[in-house]
């Protein structure tokens, strides 16, 4: 069984946000919507202060609240671990998006485009399914699947890995299989000590944080 | 406090655009969601009351009515609120595990039941008083199916809507029996006694889950759920505590009983819709995001767990 799930050093990653514009150009997201983004963080007072970047978005629970409170069954988990949305079944109630402990689901009532009026590429990109219903992090499922497709392993092909993976510059992102102990995730929560996101609510995120070596006391 | 750089300001009038890590007010349901469970709950409690009651003739009908045109206008005002209101019979699809499903199904039955019973039908009137009490659980349970907001996922919730509902339900109840309407039976004098428990035991159940949301839900959302505990406690529960107490020891009439009566019902049910008006659109802050411990960089820092109070940048 394959358990996709994505781990983010939180050692490396910068706050660059080329994630999140990597997101934006796969999903053609709108304005205001970001499926990934990385928060900016501060803790403590001057002089003793530290900041940490966090990439966050849909953590594609083990047990996802998203899923029991959808009305329509738009809302799906697929046997990889993967949360999917059906644009065409989804009412846009967003009573998803009040469960999310994650903020990571999105409704865009009406079209709005970065500049106003469209831009070629975003008349090309246009899906007015996506309107009006909840839309969110996909892990970049097509990608996924058609890279699979081509006996491709996602996590290690590129072409089969999430964009927001493909973009990190500091290889802050990674993506692969948990239930394969050779994946890249999987060695590096091995080797990391890692928790992941409000865990205390069951929810199980398939988005692991690391923050220390194993061996770090 | 510095900001998200990849949002806008915070605190601001463009609360749909803070996304720090700070937690802040869910921006997804607004007043017609609020006004679905205001609705429900009003609604819902007066059908239980009026099947009660033992009401008879064209004031049974007219209370029935009243109280599935206030459940169905909560559905109207909700189905204004979602994105694609044509697919709206798509609610129904997962009663498995949704509340907000079973609701809807509940609804489709709860209407013929009480315009079954609106009509006079024998045993009408019991099935929709139930299926009202069903609706209003279910409602409940939608609520607090919210994991992402701590001030509903929080268990004491339960009772509390369910309470609220009936004393909303009874006060709307003693309003109708305050109005002329044609009235063929004086109806169970023990209600407004029913009433009075409901209204005690909605404060007392506020007090706890107030208490219980200390230290979890945000400093923003206390404060909004303070002032709607307020004017719950005040408006809500005093206030007709006070009347009821004045109809108990003064010797005034009949008419005047009804509308002493009906004036405590009327600041019931409003105390009561302005708690939820409150709990849907000003208290419902999410918990933003937290890190249980701070990224280990070089040697330099010593680890240690993250304070509980980021700052978002």
């Amino acid at each position: 069984m394959t358990r996709w799930a994505m781990v983010a050093d939180l050692r490396r990653c910068v706050g660059c946000q080329t994630c999140t514009a990597a997101c934006k150009h796969a999903n053609a997201t709108p304005p205001g919507v970001q499926w990934r983004r990385v928060l900016d963080m501060e803790f403590g007072e001057y002089p003793d202060v530290q900041r940490a970047f966090v990439p966050v978005g849909c953590q594609h629970c083990d047990e996802p609240p998203c899923l029991d409170v959808c009305p329509t069954t738009a809302t799906r988990k697929r046997a990889d671990g993967i949360v999917t949305i059906d644009y065409d079944l989804c009412i846009g109630c967003a009573y998803c998006a009040v469960a999310c402990p994650y903020q990571a689901r999105y409704k865009t009532e009406r079209a709005s485009f970065a500049y106003g009026s469209a831009t070629q590429t975003e008349t090309l990109r246009f899906d007015a399914a996506r309107l009006a219903v909840a839309t969110k992090c996909t892990f970049c499922v097509d990608r996924i699947d058609a890279g699979l497709a081509k006996g491709q392993t996602p996590g290690v092909d590129p072409e089969a890995t999430p964009a927001c993976v493909n973009a990190c510059i500091a290889d802050a992102l990674a993506f692969g299989d948990l239930e394969d102990p050779k994946s890249k995730v999987s060695q590096l929560l091995a080797e990391n000590q890692h928790f992941r996101m409000h865990e205390e609510l069951g929810t199980g995120p398939g988005f692991f944080y690391l923050w220390d070596k194993e061996d770090a006391s | 406090m510095k900001q998200s750089s990849t949002r806008g300001p915070t605190h601001s009038a463009k609360e749909a655009y803070n996304f720090g890590p700070n937690p802040w007010q869910q921006t997804s349901w607004d007043g017609r969601a609020a006004g679905n469970f205001i609705g429900g709950g009003a609604g819902g409690g007066l059908i239980v009351f009026s099947a009660l009651s033992g009401v008879q003739g064209m004031a049974l009908t007219l209370m029935l009515l009243a109280g599935l045109a206030l459940v169905g206008g909560g559905l109207l005002s909700v189905w204004f609120e979602i994105g694609r209101p044509l697919r709206a019979l798509n609610v129904i699809f997962n009663p498995r595990t949704s509340w907000m499903s079973r609701e809807s199904l509940v609804a489709f039955a709860l209407f013929p039941a009480g315009l079954a019973a609106a009509v006079g039908l024998p045993g009408a009137a019991a099935l929709a008083a139930l299926l009202a009490c069903l609706f209003v659980y279910c409602q409940a349970r939608l609520v607090l199916a919210a994991k992402g907001i701590p001030a509903w996922r929080e268990p004491a919730l339960l009772p509390l809507l369910l309470i609220t509902a009936g004393a909303e339900g009874g006060g709307l109840f003693l309003l109708a029996r305050a109005l002329p309407l044609p009235q063929t039976q004086p109806g169970v004098h023990w209600l407004w006694a029913l009433f009075m428990a409901l209204v005690l035991a909605r404060a007392l159940l506020w007090l706890v889950w107030r208490t219980r949301l200390a230290g979890v839900a945000a400093p923003r959302a206390l404060a909004a759920i303070d002032r709607a505990g307020a004017l719950l406690l005040m408006l809500g529960s005093l206030l007709p505590l006070a009347l009821v107490v004045l109809v108990v020891n003064g010797p005034s009439g009949v008419a005047a009983t009804a509308w002493l009566l009906g004036a405590a019902g009327l600041a019931a049910a409003l105390a009561g819709a302005w708690f939820k008006f409150t709990l849907i659109t000003r208290a419902a802050f999410n918990q933003g995001f937290a890190l249980k411990r701070l990224p280990v960089r070089g040697t330099a820092h010593v680890s240690g767990t993250a304070p509980s109070d980021p700052k978002g940048v």
